[in-house]
């Protein structure tokens, strides 16, 4: 078997267009039952959309389903991220980009607020000694 | 960093945000293919992680797998895999030659007996030690030391794994894997040619945060390896209804319809192509016209022509898989491993292809 085995029209061959995988709308009842444990239990769901096969267009189907509601932030850390409600409050569309802005995860939180949007402990602590620091040579000049 | 510090504090010094932090892990948690409920786990355990000695070992090889490495995600991510390790030693990257850079092994060795990880990279010759010597000594003889004192090997690429292309009929340097040397240490094999590079990175983050990962029956984790390209092929629903691709420019491929009768490999590949994709997750090769090769699979370049359906053909599967709905998993074990067997009895009826036959084929 050599390289010029491959037929040359291989190189050529176009786009193909998707067949749908039939995951869409199960993925849709997921975060039905997942608002409705929220409501009725208070538990938070995450979904992996990596973790399910979508055809090349579903994904974007998805999203233009959920749509987007009242909060949309974006997180520069590492290359950003969009924290977005979408039009269906407490389910949040999540992407990672790297600094390439190519998206290295994506996922769905069924929750009131996702946890990388809150303040994190660590960071209070050190932005309070940064803030302490900042006053303390304040002081000295004066 | 430092070797006693943890990653954790390390982060922290640096001015890495706890954010950053839970962004790596839960983008780490989705490329190792583990449930999200993992994430906090792996925060927890990455923070607390002190600094393990690698020890990169790269013999007959195209250097491809180590391409595919430093391709891993953005840098930045790239960077905080290589702040978990601390490699020792590696031809390629590091900045050391000559003697200098054998010292590094040899001290990194010495300071870390039994504790080290061992990664290889490329197959390793016969007895004939012309073929392959790095600073005079032959690759079997530096694997068995470097391997005696080491806590596990991982394998990295198709060479490292199976023998791979320098193995290929009629191997003429006499090619064998690690595993057909080295058969007291844990082996973790993660081939492809190259692999994936977020699943040479997921396995080491996997190992150093849950220690030796599960593997199946040649020594792949389970995680990257236990499903096959066709059961996660978005063309599957094509497969299922028989409809196929004739040729590469025919109605049917440009329907994208599945390339099982143009030669696709993906039922009986064991791999992550199909989800975790390549180029930052841009696509995978049957995604841009082109059937699976098997670069993952033992001998895949004797296993007949890359454009030549499997010559068993497998099962009626539209009848036996079932798509599991919500979560869109497809219970594919079983049927993974009758599709194993069909590949084994495939790859012994093939016999050799020529330009010719592909030719006479088209
Ligand atoms: S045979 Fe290949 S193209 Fe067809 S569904 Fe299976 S993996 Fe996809």
């Amino acid at each position: 078997m050599t390289a010029n085995g491959m037929p040359a029209s291989t190189i050529a061959s176009s786009a193909p267009c998707a067949p749908p995988t039939g995951n869409l709308v199960p993925l849709l009842h997921e975060i039905r039952h997942a608002l409705t444990r929220w409501l009725e239990q208070g538990e938070e769901h995450v979904i992996d959309l990596r973790s399910i096969p979508l055809a090349p267009g579903e994904e974007d189907s998805l999203l233009e389903q959920l749509g987007e509601g009242e909060v949309n932030a974006r997180l520069s850390i590492t290359g950003p991220s969009d924290i977005i409600e979408t039009r269906y409050p407490a389910v949040w569309l999540i992407t990672h980009y790297n600094e390439n802005e190519s998206i290295i995860g994506r996922f769905i939180e069924i929750c009131e607020v996702p946890g990388i949007l809150k303040s994190q402990a660590d960071d209070i602590r050190a932005g309070l000694e940064r803030l302490e620091d900042q006053l303390s040579n304040a002081e000295t000049r004066a | 960093m430092s070797k006693d510090k943890t990653l954790g504090e390390t982060l922290q010094e640096r001015g890495v945000s706890r954010r950053s932090f839970l962004k790596f892990c839960a983008t780490t948690a989705s490329m190792m293919a583990l449930p999200p409920a993992m994430i906090p786990v792996i925060a927890a355990t990455l923070e607390k992680l002190r600094r393990p000695s690698v020890i990169w070992l790269s013999f007959q090889e195209c250097t491809g797998c180590t391409e595919s490495l430093t391709r891993s995600h953005s840098a930045t991510i790239e960077d905080l895999i290589f702040d978990t390790i601390s490699l020792d030693y590696h031809h390629t990257l590091q900045a050391a030659s000559g003697s200098a850079a054998e010292h590094a092994r040899e001290e990194a060795m010495q300071e870390n007996y039994g504790n080290y990880i061992l990664v290889v990279d490329g197959s390793i010759p016969g007895e004939n030690n012309g073929y392959s010597t790095i600073a005079g000594i032959s690759n079997k003889a530096m694997l068995l030391e470097v391997a005696a004192g080491a806590a596990a090997i991982v394998a990295v690429g198709s060479c490292a794994a199976f023998g791979g292309i320098p193995k290929a009929d009629p191997n003429p340097t006499g090619a064998v894997s690690v595993s057909d040397l080295i058969k007291d240490k844990p082996i973790v094999n993660i081939p492809g040619c190259p692999p994936i590079p977020a699943v040479i990175t997921g396995v080491l983050v996997q190992f150093l945060t849950f220690g030796l990962p599960e593997l199946d029956q040649l020594g792949r984790p389970a995680a990257f390896y236990g499903n096959s390209i066709h059961d996660r092929c978005y063309r599957r629903p094509f497969y299922d209804k028989g409809l196929f691709a004739d040729s590469f420019d025919d109605e049917g491929a440009k329907k994208g319809w599945c390339l099982f009768k143009l030669g696709c490999k993906g039922p009986t590949t064991y791999n992550a192509c199909a989800t975790t994709k390549w180029n930052d997750g841009t696509s995978f090769p049957i995604e841009a016209g082109h059937p699976c090769l098997g670069c993952s699979e033992p001998d895949f370049w004797d296993a007949g022509s890359f454009y030549k359906a499997l010559s068993t053909p497998t099962e009626d599967i539209g009848k036996t898989a079932v798509y599991a709905g919500a979560a869109g998993l497809i219970a594919g074990a079983a049927l993974g491993a009758s599709l194993r067997a069909r590949k084994q009895s495939a790859v012994k009826n093939h016999e050799r292809v020529t330009i010719d036959d592909l030719d006479q084929e088209s």
